[in-house]
């Protein structure tokens, strides 16, 4: 546990989160590992959980029936995966598939859910980090929309 | 205020020999990706090798279509003359269909070339995309051929899909290079691509560069590049510090014609590649 | 000012001058009345100059009036420049011809490979202009600065301008349209001249003042009836060019132009003017100094031969900036801030002086009556009403 809090502190996302809440985001992490070709999640799934990647690369995929599965964007090293937890229905959107051994901490998206709703500035610190988060993927899928190799 | 008239104007190369393009053979076609392809040159006579700095260009004549303006995408140090280009207009696509023994015109090189010497002692981190890494790929050589004047050097290279990836042979080989950091991604890829989805800008944050000592070389599509500008300041690169290889429509190559201009600059002579924080300010405004 | 001496010539000393350099094997070439307008062509006496013309310029207006006097040079600029010269519109650059597998290049002219064609295109011939206005005499000073001082520079240009005599005319009176006296160029010629005349029209006279400005110059005029002008004809002249400044139909005040230009991208100025603009590309083919060139291939129908041309090009063209896809600058309003801020701004830092000469002539041609001095005018004082109030 004592390891897991440090670990987060350290992480960009929490920076600046006081310490009471650090100790309650730890109450909530676990050490997670998953295998290449494991799904972490899939599409439609209950989002429960987001992920810190410690280690490793997770494809975000969609799947079109006249195109397999497509990878809209991978995840790495020190990249937060899944913000689905937050928004409700709570459901994943993607799949999130395994391309190399991952190692990661999860968060338990329910259990912090809860206490964001007792106390709104723990929901308030998480939410400003997520829409920064949101805010950088959105303008990169931009980009990556444009096609601007193409023309 | 009377400007002097200068009717014995100072002779420098002039016009003529300037604007008549020398012979050159081809030794090798390489189709690189759909549409793109390499031509390898070799001076006629096979007595000249064209000397150049990288990020410099010719503008390469096809007999009786046209002329285009293309960057230089060889190795400084080899007699070999190589340019890789796309099939995208009336004269590349005539070129495209060019084979070993066909001749081409060549006139150049012309314009600016990349800050290599200026980096010696930097952190150099080259953020292409596309063809851009084209006009990239003489800096990576000569970098390499010179590798211990520099500090991290990383390559950060994006393109639309997988099979649009240029040079992949070399790029796999400098990626197993234990003194150069290769990060490939692209923008969209099928389950059977096992390596990074996302834009380029997206590995800018997180590649392990100094920015106080990092010199940033920057080519592709517009956007591409102002974008990654954008990165690279939100790191802590200095916009002196980051240099933008800017195309525009060509017809002499040597800042006679007017085609090219863009703002008060000639992107032939004042460029092709210019310093950011030279040209920031015109890069926003919309139809310079 | 020094004052270099001035010489009283009567009109047959024009005449002599003229077959004196046509003597020389100089083709003489000045204005001459063609049609409904004053052009540019061969003159081999001064009764082939528009004897008794004068023209009204105003905004897409231009009239031709005949005086009830013989002046050899009662007028102002013509829709043609001396570009048109050292410049040609259209200049053979090479010829390419097929050999098997490849090609070559030849020349047309000379015979040797690889080398310059201008003479298979017309020759670089010795020119004699006469008739030079003040403002076209800074004009070519501008172009020789385009074409002359960089690392490349046009050699056709060169080896032209270089014999080329220059006799010059000071204006005696001023268009509608020209505002030389805001641009510095006119309307006395001061220097860059074999020759400068003045034309003097009294109720009892008519005589040229003349103004050595080379030794040619100088050696022409020994061949030629002349003596010494006098005071009260000298005073004569200058009153008469003094007239000129005092007519001038516009006006631009240059003041801290290149600043007012840069930060004005996005004046709503530019989207009046493109409602009107037709994008002819008018303005560039009369203006002086425009020097945008395109390069265009021609082969002949057998394949063999294929021939690299240049010819005038103008930025107002759809496609002059065309970039795989599109051009750059695909709007009117794109295209003629281009043209405006180059001429009146990017000119200097690319130059050293400003690409406009106040000659009027993008204003009395343009079929639409755009006037680059108000265009600019409407820009400058919105700057400087915002600079006003924000250091209050």
């Amino acid at each position: 546990m004592e390891t897991l809090e440090r670990i987060l502190a350290e992480h960009p996302f929490f920076k600046d989160l006081s310490e009471p809440y650090l100790q309650l985001v730890t109450g909530c992490a676990s050490n997670v590992r998953f295998e290449p070709e494991k799904f972490i999640f899939r599409e439609g799934e209950e989002a429960n959980q987001f992920y810190l990647i410690r280690q490793g690369r997770v494809a975000l995929q969609i799947f079109a029936p006249d195109r397999g599965q497509i990878t809209v964007e991978t995840l790495e090293e020190g990249d937060i995966l899944g913000w689905s937890w937050l928004i409700p229905p709570y459901n994943w959107h993607f799949d999130a598939r395994v391309l190399e051994l991952t190692r990661a901490i999860a968060l338990d998206g329910k259990c912090l859910r809860r206490k964001c709703e007792e106390d709104h500035n723990l929901g308030y610190e998480l939410l400003k980090r997520f829409a920064h988060i949101i805010e950088q993927r959105l303008s990169s899928t931009r980009l990556q929309v444009l096609d601007m190799y193409g023309a | 205020m009377v400007p002097d008239l200068d009717v014995s104007i100072r002779p420098g190369s002039d016009i003529a020999q300037a604007m008549v393009p020398d012979l050159y053979v081809i030794q090798k076609v390489r189709k690189e990706t759909d549409d793109t392809f390499t031509l390898e040159l070799q001076e006629k006579s096979g007595r000249h090798t064209l000397s150049y700095a990288p990020g410099q260009f010719n503008m390469v004549y096809v007999f009786g279509v046209g002329e285009i303006p293309i960057s230089i995408s060889g190795d400084p140090a080899s007699p070999v003359l190589v340019h890789t280009t796309r099939a995208v207009g009336t004269v590349t696509r005539v070129m495209a269909r060019l084979r070993r023994g066909d001749m081409v015109g060549l006139r150049g090189p012309f314009g600016t070339g990349w800050p290599v010497r200026e980096a010696r002692g930097h952190d150099v981190v080259i953020v292409a995309g596309g063809i851009g890494l084209a006009p990239l790929r003489p800096t990576l050589y000569e970098v390499l051929s010179h590798r211990d004047e520099f500090g991290k050097v990383v390559l950060l290279y994006g393109t639309r899909t997988p099979s649009d990836i240029l040079f992949r042979e070399e790029l796999e080989q400098w990626r197993a290079r234990f003194d150069l950091e290769v990060h490939v991604t692209v923008d969209r890829a099928d389950s059977g691509w096992r390596g990074n989805v996302g834009v380029v800008t997206a590995l800018i944050h997180k590649s392990p560069f100094d920015p106080e000592k990092t010199i940033a070389m920057v080519c592709g599509p517009e956007i591409m590049m102002r974008f990654t500008a954008l990165e690279m300041q939100k790191r802590g690169v200095s916009s002196d510090s980051i240099y933008l290889s800017l195309e525009r429509n060509m017809k002499c190559g040597i800042g006679l014609c007017g085609h090219c201009q863009f703002g008060p600059f000639f992107v032939c002579k004042d460029g092709p590649v210019f310093r950011y924080s030279r040209i920031k300010d015109l890069m926003v405004k919309r139809e310079i | 000012m020094p004052t270099t001496p001035l010489y009283r010539i009567e009109r047959a000393g024009i005449d002599q001058i003229i077959s004196s350099l046509w003597q020389q094997h100089f083709t003489v070439v000045g204005p001459t009345v063609r049609g409904a307008a004053i052009e540019l062509d061969e003159l081999h006496s001064t009764s082939d100059l528009p004897i008794g013309w004068t023209n009204e310029q105003t905004p897409a207006r231009y009239r031709l009036i005949k005086l009830p006097v013989e002046s050899l040079f009662a007028y102002t600029v013509s829709p043609h420049s001396w570009k048109r010269y050292l410049f040609p519109p259209i200049l053979k650059l090479c010829l390419a011809r097929k050999n098997g597998k490849g090609f070559h290049f030849v020349s047309g002219g000379n015979g040797s490979v690889g080398t310059s064609i201008p003479e298979a295109a017309g020759e670089a011939r010795p020119y004699a202009f006469l008739g030079v206005r003040s403002c076209d005499l800074h004009a070519l000073s501008v172009q020789d600065k385009v074409f002359g001082s960089g690392a490349y520079q046009d050699e056709y240009y060169r080896r032209t301008r270089e014999q080329t005599w220059i006799i010059a005319v000071n204006c005696t009176l001023a268009s509608g349209t020209c505002f030389c006296v805001s641009m510095k160029t006119g309307p006395k010629a001061s220097s860059g001249f074999d020759l400068a005349l003045t034309e003097v029209i009294t109720q009892h006279e008519h005589y040229f003042l003349v103004e050595t400005g080379s030794d040619r110059g100088r050696t022409l005029l020994e061949g030629v009836a002349h003596r010494p002008a006098e005071s009260a004809e000298v005073s004569m002249g200058e009153e008469l060019v003094e007239n000129a400044s005092q007519q001038m139909g516009r006006s631009l005040d240059t003041e801290n132009i290149q600043e007012i230009l840069y930060q004005s991208a996005e004046h709503p100025r530019w989207d009046v003017v493109a409602a009107r603009c037709l994008t002819c590309a008018n303005c560039t083919m009369v203006c002086p100094t425009c020097f945008c060139a395109t390069m265009e291939d021609v082969i002949d129908l057998s394949g063999t031969n294929a021939e690299r041309l240049r010819k005038w090009d103008s930025c107002f063209t759809m496609d002059f900036s065309y970039l795989h896809g599109g051009s750059v600058r695909s709007s009117v309003k794109a295209r003629y801030r281009h043209w405006l801020t180059h001429k009146l701004a990017s000119w200097i830092d690319q130059f050293g002086t400003s690409g406009c000469v106040g000659c009027g002539r993008c204003i009395t041609w343009c079929p639409v009556g755009i006037d680059i001095t108000e265009e600019y005018r409407a820009i400058r004082e919105t700057y400087v009403t915002n600079t006003a109030t924000s250091s209050t």
